[in-house]
């Protein structure tokens, strides 16, 4: 093992590498450029043997993803926000077609107005397209997570795409101390690729055939199936990496100090790392807090949140985005899982670190605060929905 | 017995889902015979996306991938990559897609490949229009042509726009090999397809494949009316190999006015419109004359 | 073709021939070759769309399970030895 200072999109060049991808695929949009330049120098260098197709747009970027895997090859591919926008329809066709290749996500606000900063609305519009989403709060995580996603997403079980998340610059471009594993290791966890779904000049077969209605909903329900067992395999895999490298990320959901917690918070991405910090302190002055940090969004895991909802008094759940129906996605998501379930907690929604607005340990401390607040004396005038720090003539200067 | 000219073995099946007299399911037999079972195909939506028949069916003894739409130029790369980093650099890597999933919504990708010069054949059959969809036009639907989308009505609104020349734009990006061919000459298509494929690189043949539903013509005269494109210059024949432009079929020249009444998609065109297309046509045949000529003195 | 979602496989695979769909049914006229006057060049087995014609000892041999009855064969006959006649139901 190998210690090193590297940022996010190193660490994700250097996950593929030694995840043995054969075939990348990608297109420069910022902050995702310095993975494919990463990808590029590391072949360049000979240490990573692999096919690397520059390709014109993230569409075809996809596109030959997708062909690549289908022909048996370990397929890889990064992008960002418009990019990934572009690739919504391969996606859906990645999903479909049930070729298991890793992408790496690196979350940047949507445009107009343009910015390139932190922002998870990129990610989350793709939660439709049956492709499983990992989310990293850590350079570490994310070079783990590329061979753990490849190891989940080729089991025969599952043979759906993984999209890792990390967020633009606070992780992409932020250098951190990351340990490298040794290529035996991965070699030991991650054997190479084998897959029934191939093109095979010995074996011919046709793929992506034409469906009568009859047919088509059985297809959808196979790949919904997968996406459920997926919940177990990725559990497992968390414990086989953890058997090897001591490091494990609890599988669906992070959980952090929350085995006598009464208030949470639920959230994904690099400001749960900041909250997990401000949990410490207030734990520190008596406060029973913990920090539910979401590490899979696809396959949600539900059963995590329901464990969690019958133990606490209030859940804060953080969205770095909006969905333009009522709350955020995170909030939706969460919210409908404990419906029908037994206890039902108050919830309520904090929009924050929209466009890559710093997201404070002061703004933590004071979510928990007025969490608290709700628990005891209810919602008020507000309801269950706050843009935290809203520029709108009446925001606390607390939340600033 | 006769000697035949062409190779007899079948890698196309019978009980595909082509319209009777498909110049499309023409142009793949005999891409097939050339290639041989070691090749993948690559098929974006288009007509022959449902050519194969419903699943589990299929009239092709090769290895087959749907892919979207606007793809195929990506798609191939990608198959490509895959099949040489395994070590199966042999196998034929070809993209098959129609003229809309090509000349317009396809570019893109195809441009990108070209860019590339990745080791893949692609070939553009032309029924120009967007027959999968019921007859829209395209890029490669010809001045004149009704289409749905070009309907003559009270106010004459068939297409305007002259046929992309897609071929020309394959030369300017200067890959090794392009051509065109036609179904109504098998043996010339096929020693296109093994020429392209004995070369690396990026290749590219646009294959004249007649639609009876959409062109409104009898079934039967798909070769007669691919024989008369080519003959009154309407879709010439040659190759582009190394920039040394060559034309492969020089017939004697028959009037433009015969292809085009053997066809429904054109009876309604004015003498005007179809004497001006004359003139166009005899021009760029002169076009294409002179830069035979000139290639000769390509170093 | 399975009935249960646990027989299908990922994703749609296709590996049965196509002969099995008897497109002949869609005829409307079916060609008749005069053997006689076959000269065997073959040209009818060359153009045909449908691979519904194969190399016979005498001249083509239909396959009427598939012919469509588009015509191209009797079209491109160089003797016109094939004739295109409507089809009994």
């Amino acid at each position: 093992m190998v210690k090193d200072i590297m940022t996010g999109n190193k660490a994700t060049a250097y996950g593929a590498m030694l995840a043995r991808a054969q075939v990348v695929a990608a297109y420069p949009i910022t902050p995702q450029t310095t993975i494919v330049e990463r990808i590029a120098d590391l072949i360049a260098e000979g240490k990573m043997k692999a096919k690397y197709i520059m390709v014109e747009s993230e569409h075809s970027a996809m596109a030959a993803t997708i062909a690549a895997s289908n022909t048996g090859a370990r397929a890889f591919t990064a992008t960002s926000s418009h990019g990934l926008a572009l690739m919504h329809e391969v996606l859906m066709w990645a999903a479909g077609a049930r070729t298991p290749a890793v992408l790496v996500n690196v979350n940047r606000a949507m445009a107009p107005p343009w910015s390139v900063y932190a922002d998870h609305q990129d990610a989350m519009a793709q939660r439709d397209t049956g492709v499983m989403q990992f989310w990293a709060e850590n350079n570490q995580e994310i070079l783990d997570s590329v061979i753990i996603a490849y190891k989940v997403a080729e089991n025969k079980d599952i043979l759906l795409p993984a999209m890792i998340n990390q967020d633009a610059f606070y992780l992409s471009h932020t250098s951190e101390p990351v340990d490298i594993p040794d290529q035996e290791l991965v070699d030991q966890y991650l054997p190479p690729f084998e897959t029934e779904v191939k093109l095979d000049v010995d074996n011919p077969k046709g793929f992506g055939s034409f469906i009568m209605p009859p047919q088509y909903m059985e297809f959808r329900g196979h790949m919904a199936r997968s996406m459920d067992k997926a919940r177990e395999v990725i559990r497992k895999a968390d414990r086989e990496w953890e058997e090897l490298t001591g490091r494990s990320y609890g599988g669906l959901m992070d959980m952090y100090r929350c085995e006598d917690a009464e208030f949470i918070l639920f959230g994904a991405g690099t400001m749960m790392s900041t909250a997990k910090d401000v949990v410490d302190e207030l734990r520190k002055e008596g406060r029973k807090v913990g920090i539910a940090r979401l590490r899979v969004f696809r396959p949600f895991p539900v059963d995590e949140v329901r464990y969690l909802a019958d133990r606490v008094h209030a859940i804060g759940v953080l969205d770095r985005t909006y969905t333009f129906g009522y709350g955020g996605p995170l909030f939706n998501e969460m919210n409908s899982q404990m419906y029908n379930h037994g206890k039902r907690p108050p919830t309520k929604n904090y929009i924050i670190g929209v466009g890559g607005r710093d997201v404070r340990p002061k703004h933590i401390r004071g979510i928990f605060d007025d969490l608290e607040k709700v628990s005891k004396e209810g919602y008020g005038e507000e309801g269950e929905i706050h843009w935290w720090g809203l520029l709108d003539g009446k925001t606390p200067e607390e939340e600033l | 017995m006769a000697k035949l000219t062409i190779p007899e073995e079948e890698l196309m099946r019978a009980g595909h889902m082509g319209c009777l007299g498909c110049g499309a399911t023409m142009a793949m037999r005999y891409v097939l015979k050339a290639a041989g079972p070691r090749t993948i195909l690559s098929i974006p939506a288009c007509c022959w996306a449902v050519m194969p028949g419903v699943w589990p069916n299929t009239c092709l003894a090769v290895p087959e991938l749907y892919t979207p739409f606007e793809t195929t130029g990506a798609s191939i790369s990608g198959i490509r990559a895959a099949l040489d980093v395994q070590g199966q650099e042999d196998v034929n890597v070809i993209g098959f897609a129609g003229d809309g999933g090509t000349a317009d919504i396809g570019i893109q990708a195809l441009s990108g490949c070209a860019d590339r010069n990745d080791n893949v054949l692609y070939i553009m059959y032309d029924n120009e229009a967007y027959m999968n969809t019921g007859i829209q036009r395209s890029g490669s639907t010809p001045v004149g042509a009704w289409t749905t989308t070009t309907p003559v009505g009270k106010t004459g609104a068939w297409e305007k726009s002259p046929k992309k020349s897609v071929a020309d734009i394959m030369i300017a990006h200067r890959i090794p090999y392009v051509a065109t061919a036609s179904v109504a000459y098998p043996e010339d298509l096929i020693r296109k397809v093994n020429k392209a494929l004995s070369i690396k690189g990026t290749k590219f043949i646009q294959i004249y494949s007649p639609c009876p539903t959409g062109w409104k013509m009898d079934p039967g005269l798909t070769v007669k009316i691919a024989r008369e494109a080519v003959s009154s210059r309407a879709f010439p024949l040659f190759e582009v190999e190394e920039g040394v432009m060559t034309i492969t079929m020089k017939p004697k020249k028959t009037p433009l006015k015969e292809y085009l009444h053997m066809q429904g998609r054109f009876r309604h065109m004015p003498r005007e419109l179809i004497e001006e297309q004359e003139k166009i046509l005899d021009m760029k045949w002169e076009e294409l004359l002179f830069r035979e000529e000139c290639s000769k003195n390509t170093p | 073709m399975p009935q249960n979602i646990d027989e299908i496989p990922p994703t749609p695979m296709n590996t049965v021939s196509s002969e099995v769909v008897k497109t002949g049914g869609w005829r409307a006229f079916k060609p008749v070759c005069d053997e006689s006057r076959c000269i065997k060049c073959w040209i009818c087995w060359k153009y045909c769309p449908d691979v519904s014609i194969a190399i016979g000892e005498n001249g083509p041999v239909f396959d009427y399970d598939h012919c469509k009855g588009c015509g191209i064969c009797a079209n491109e006959c160089p003797v016109k030895c094939i004739e295109m006649i409507p089809e009994n139901k």
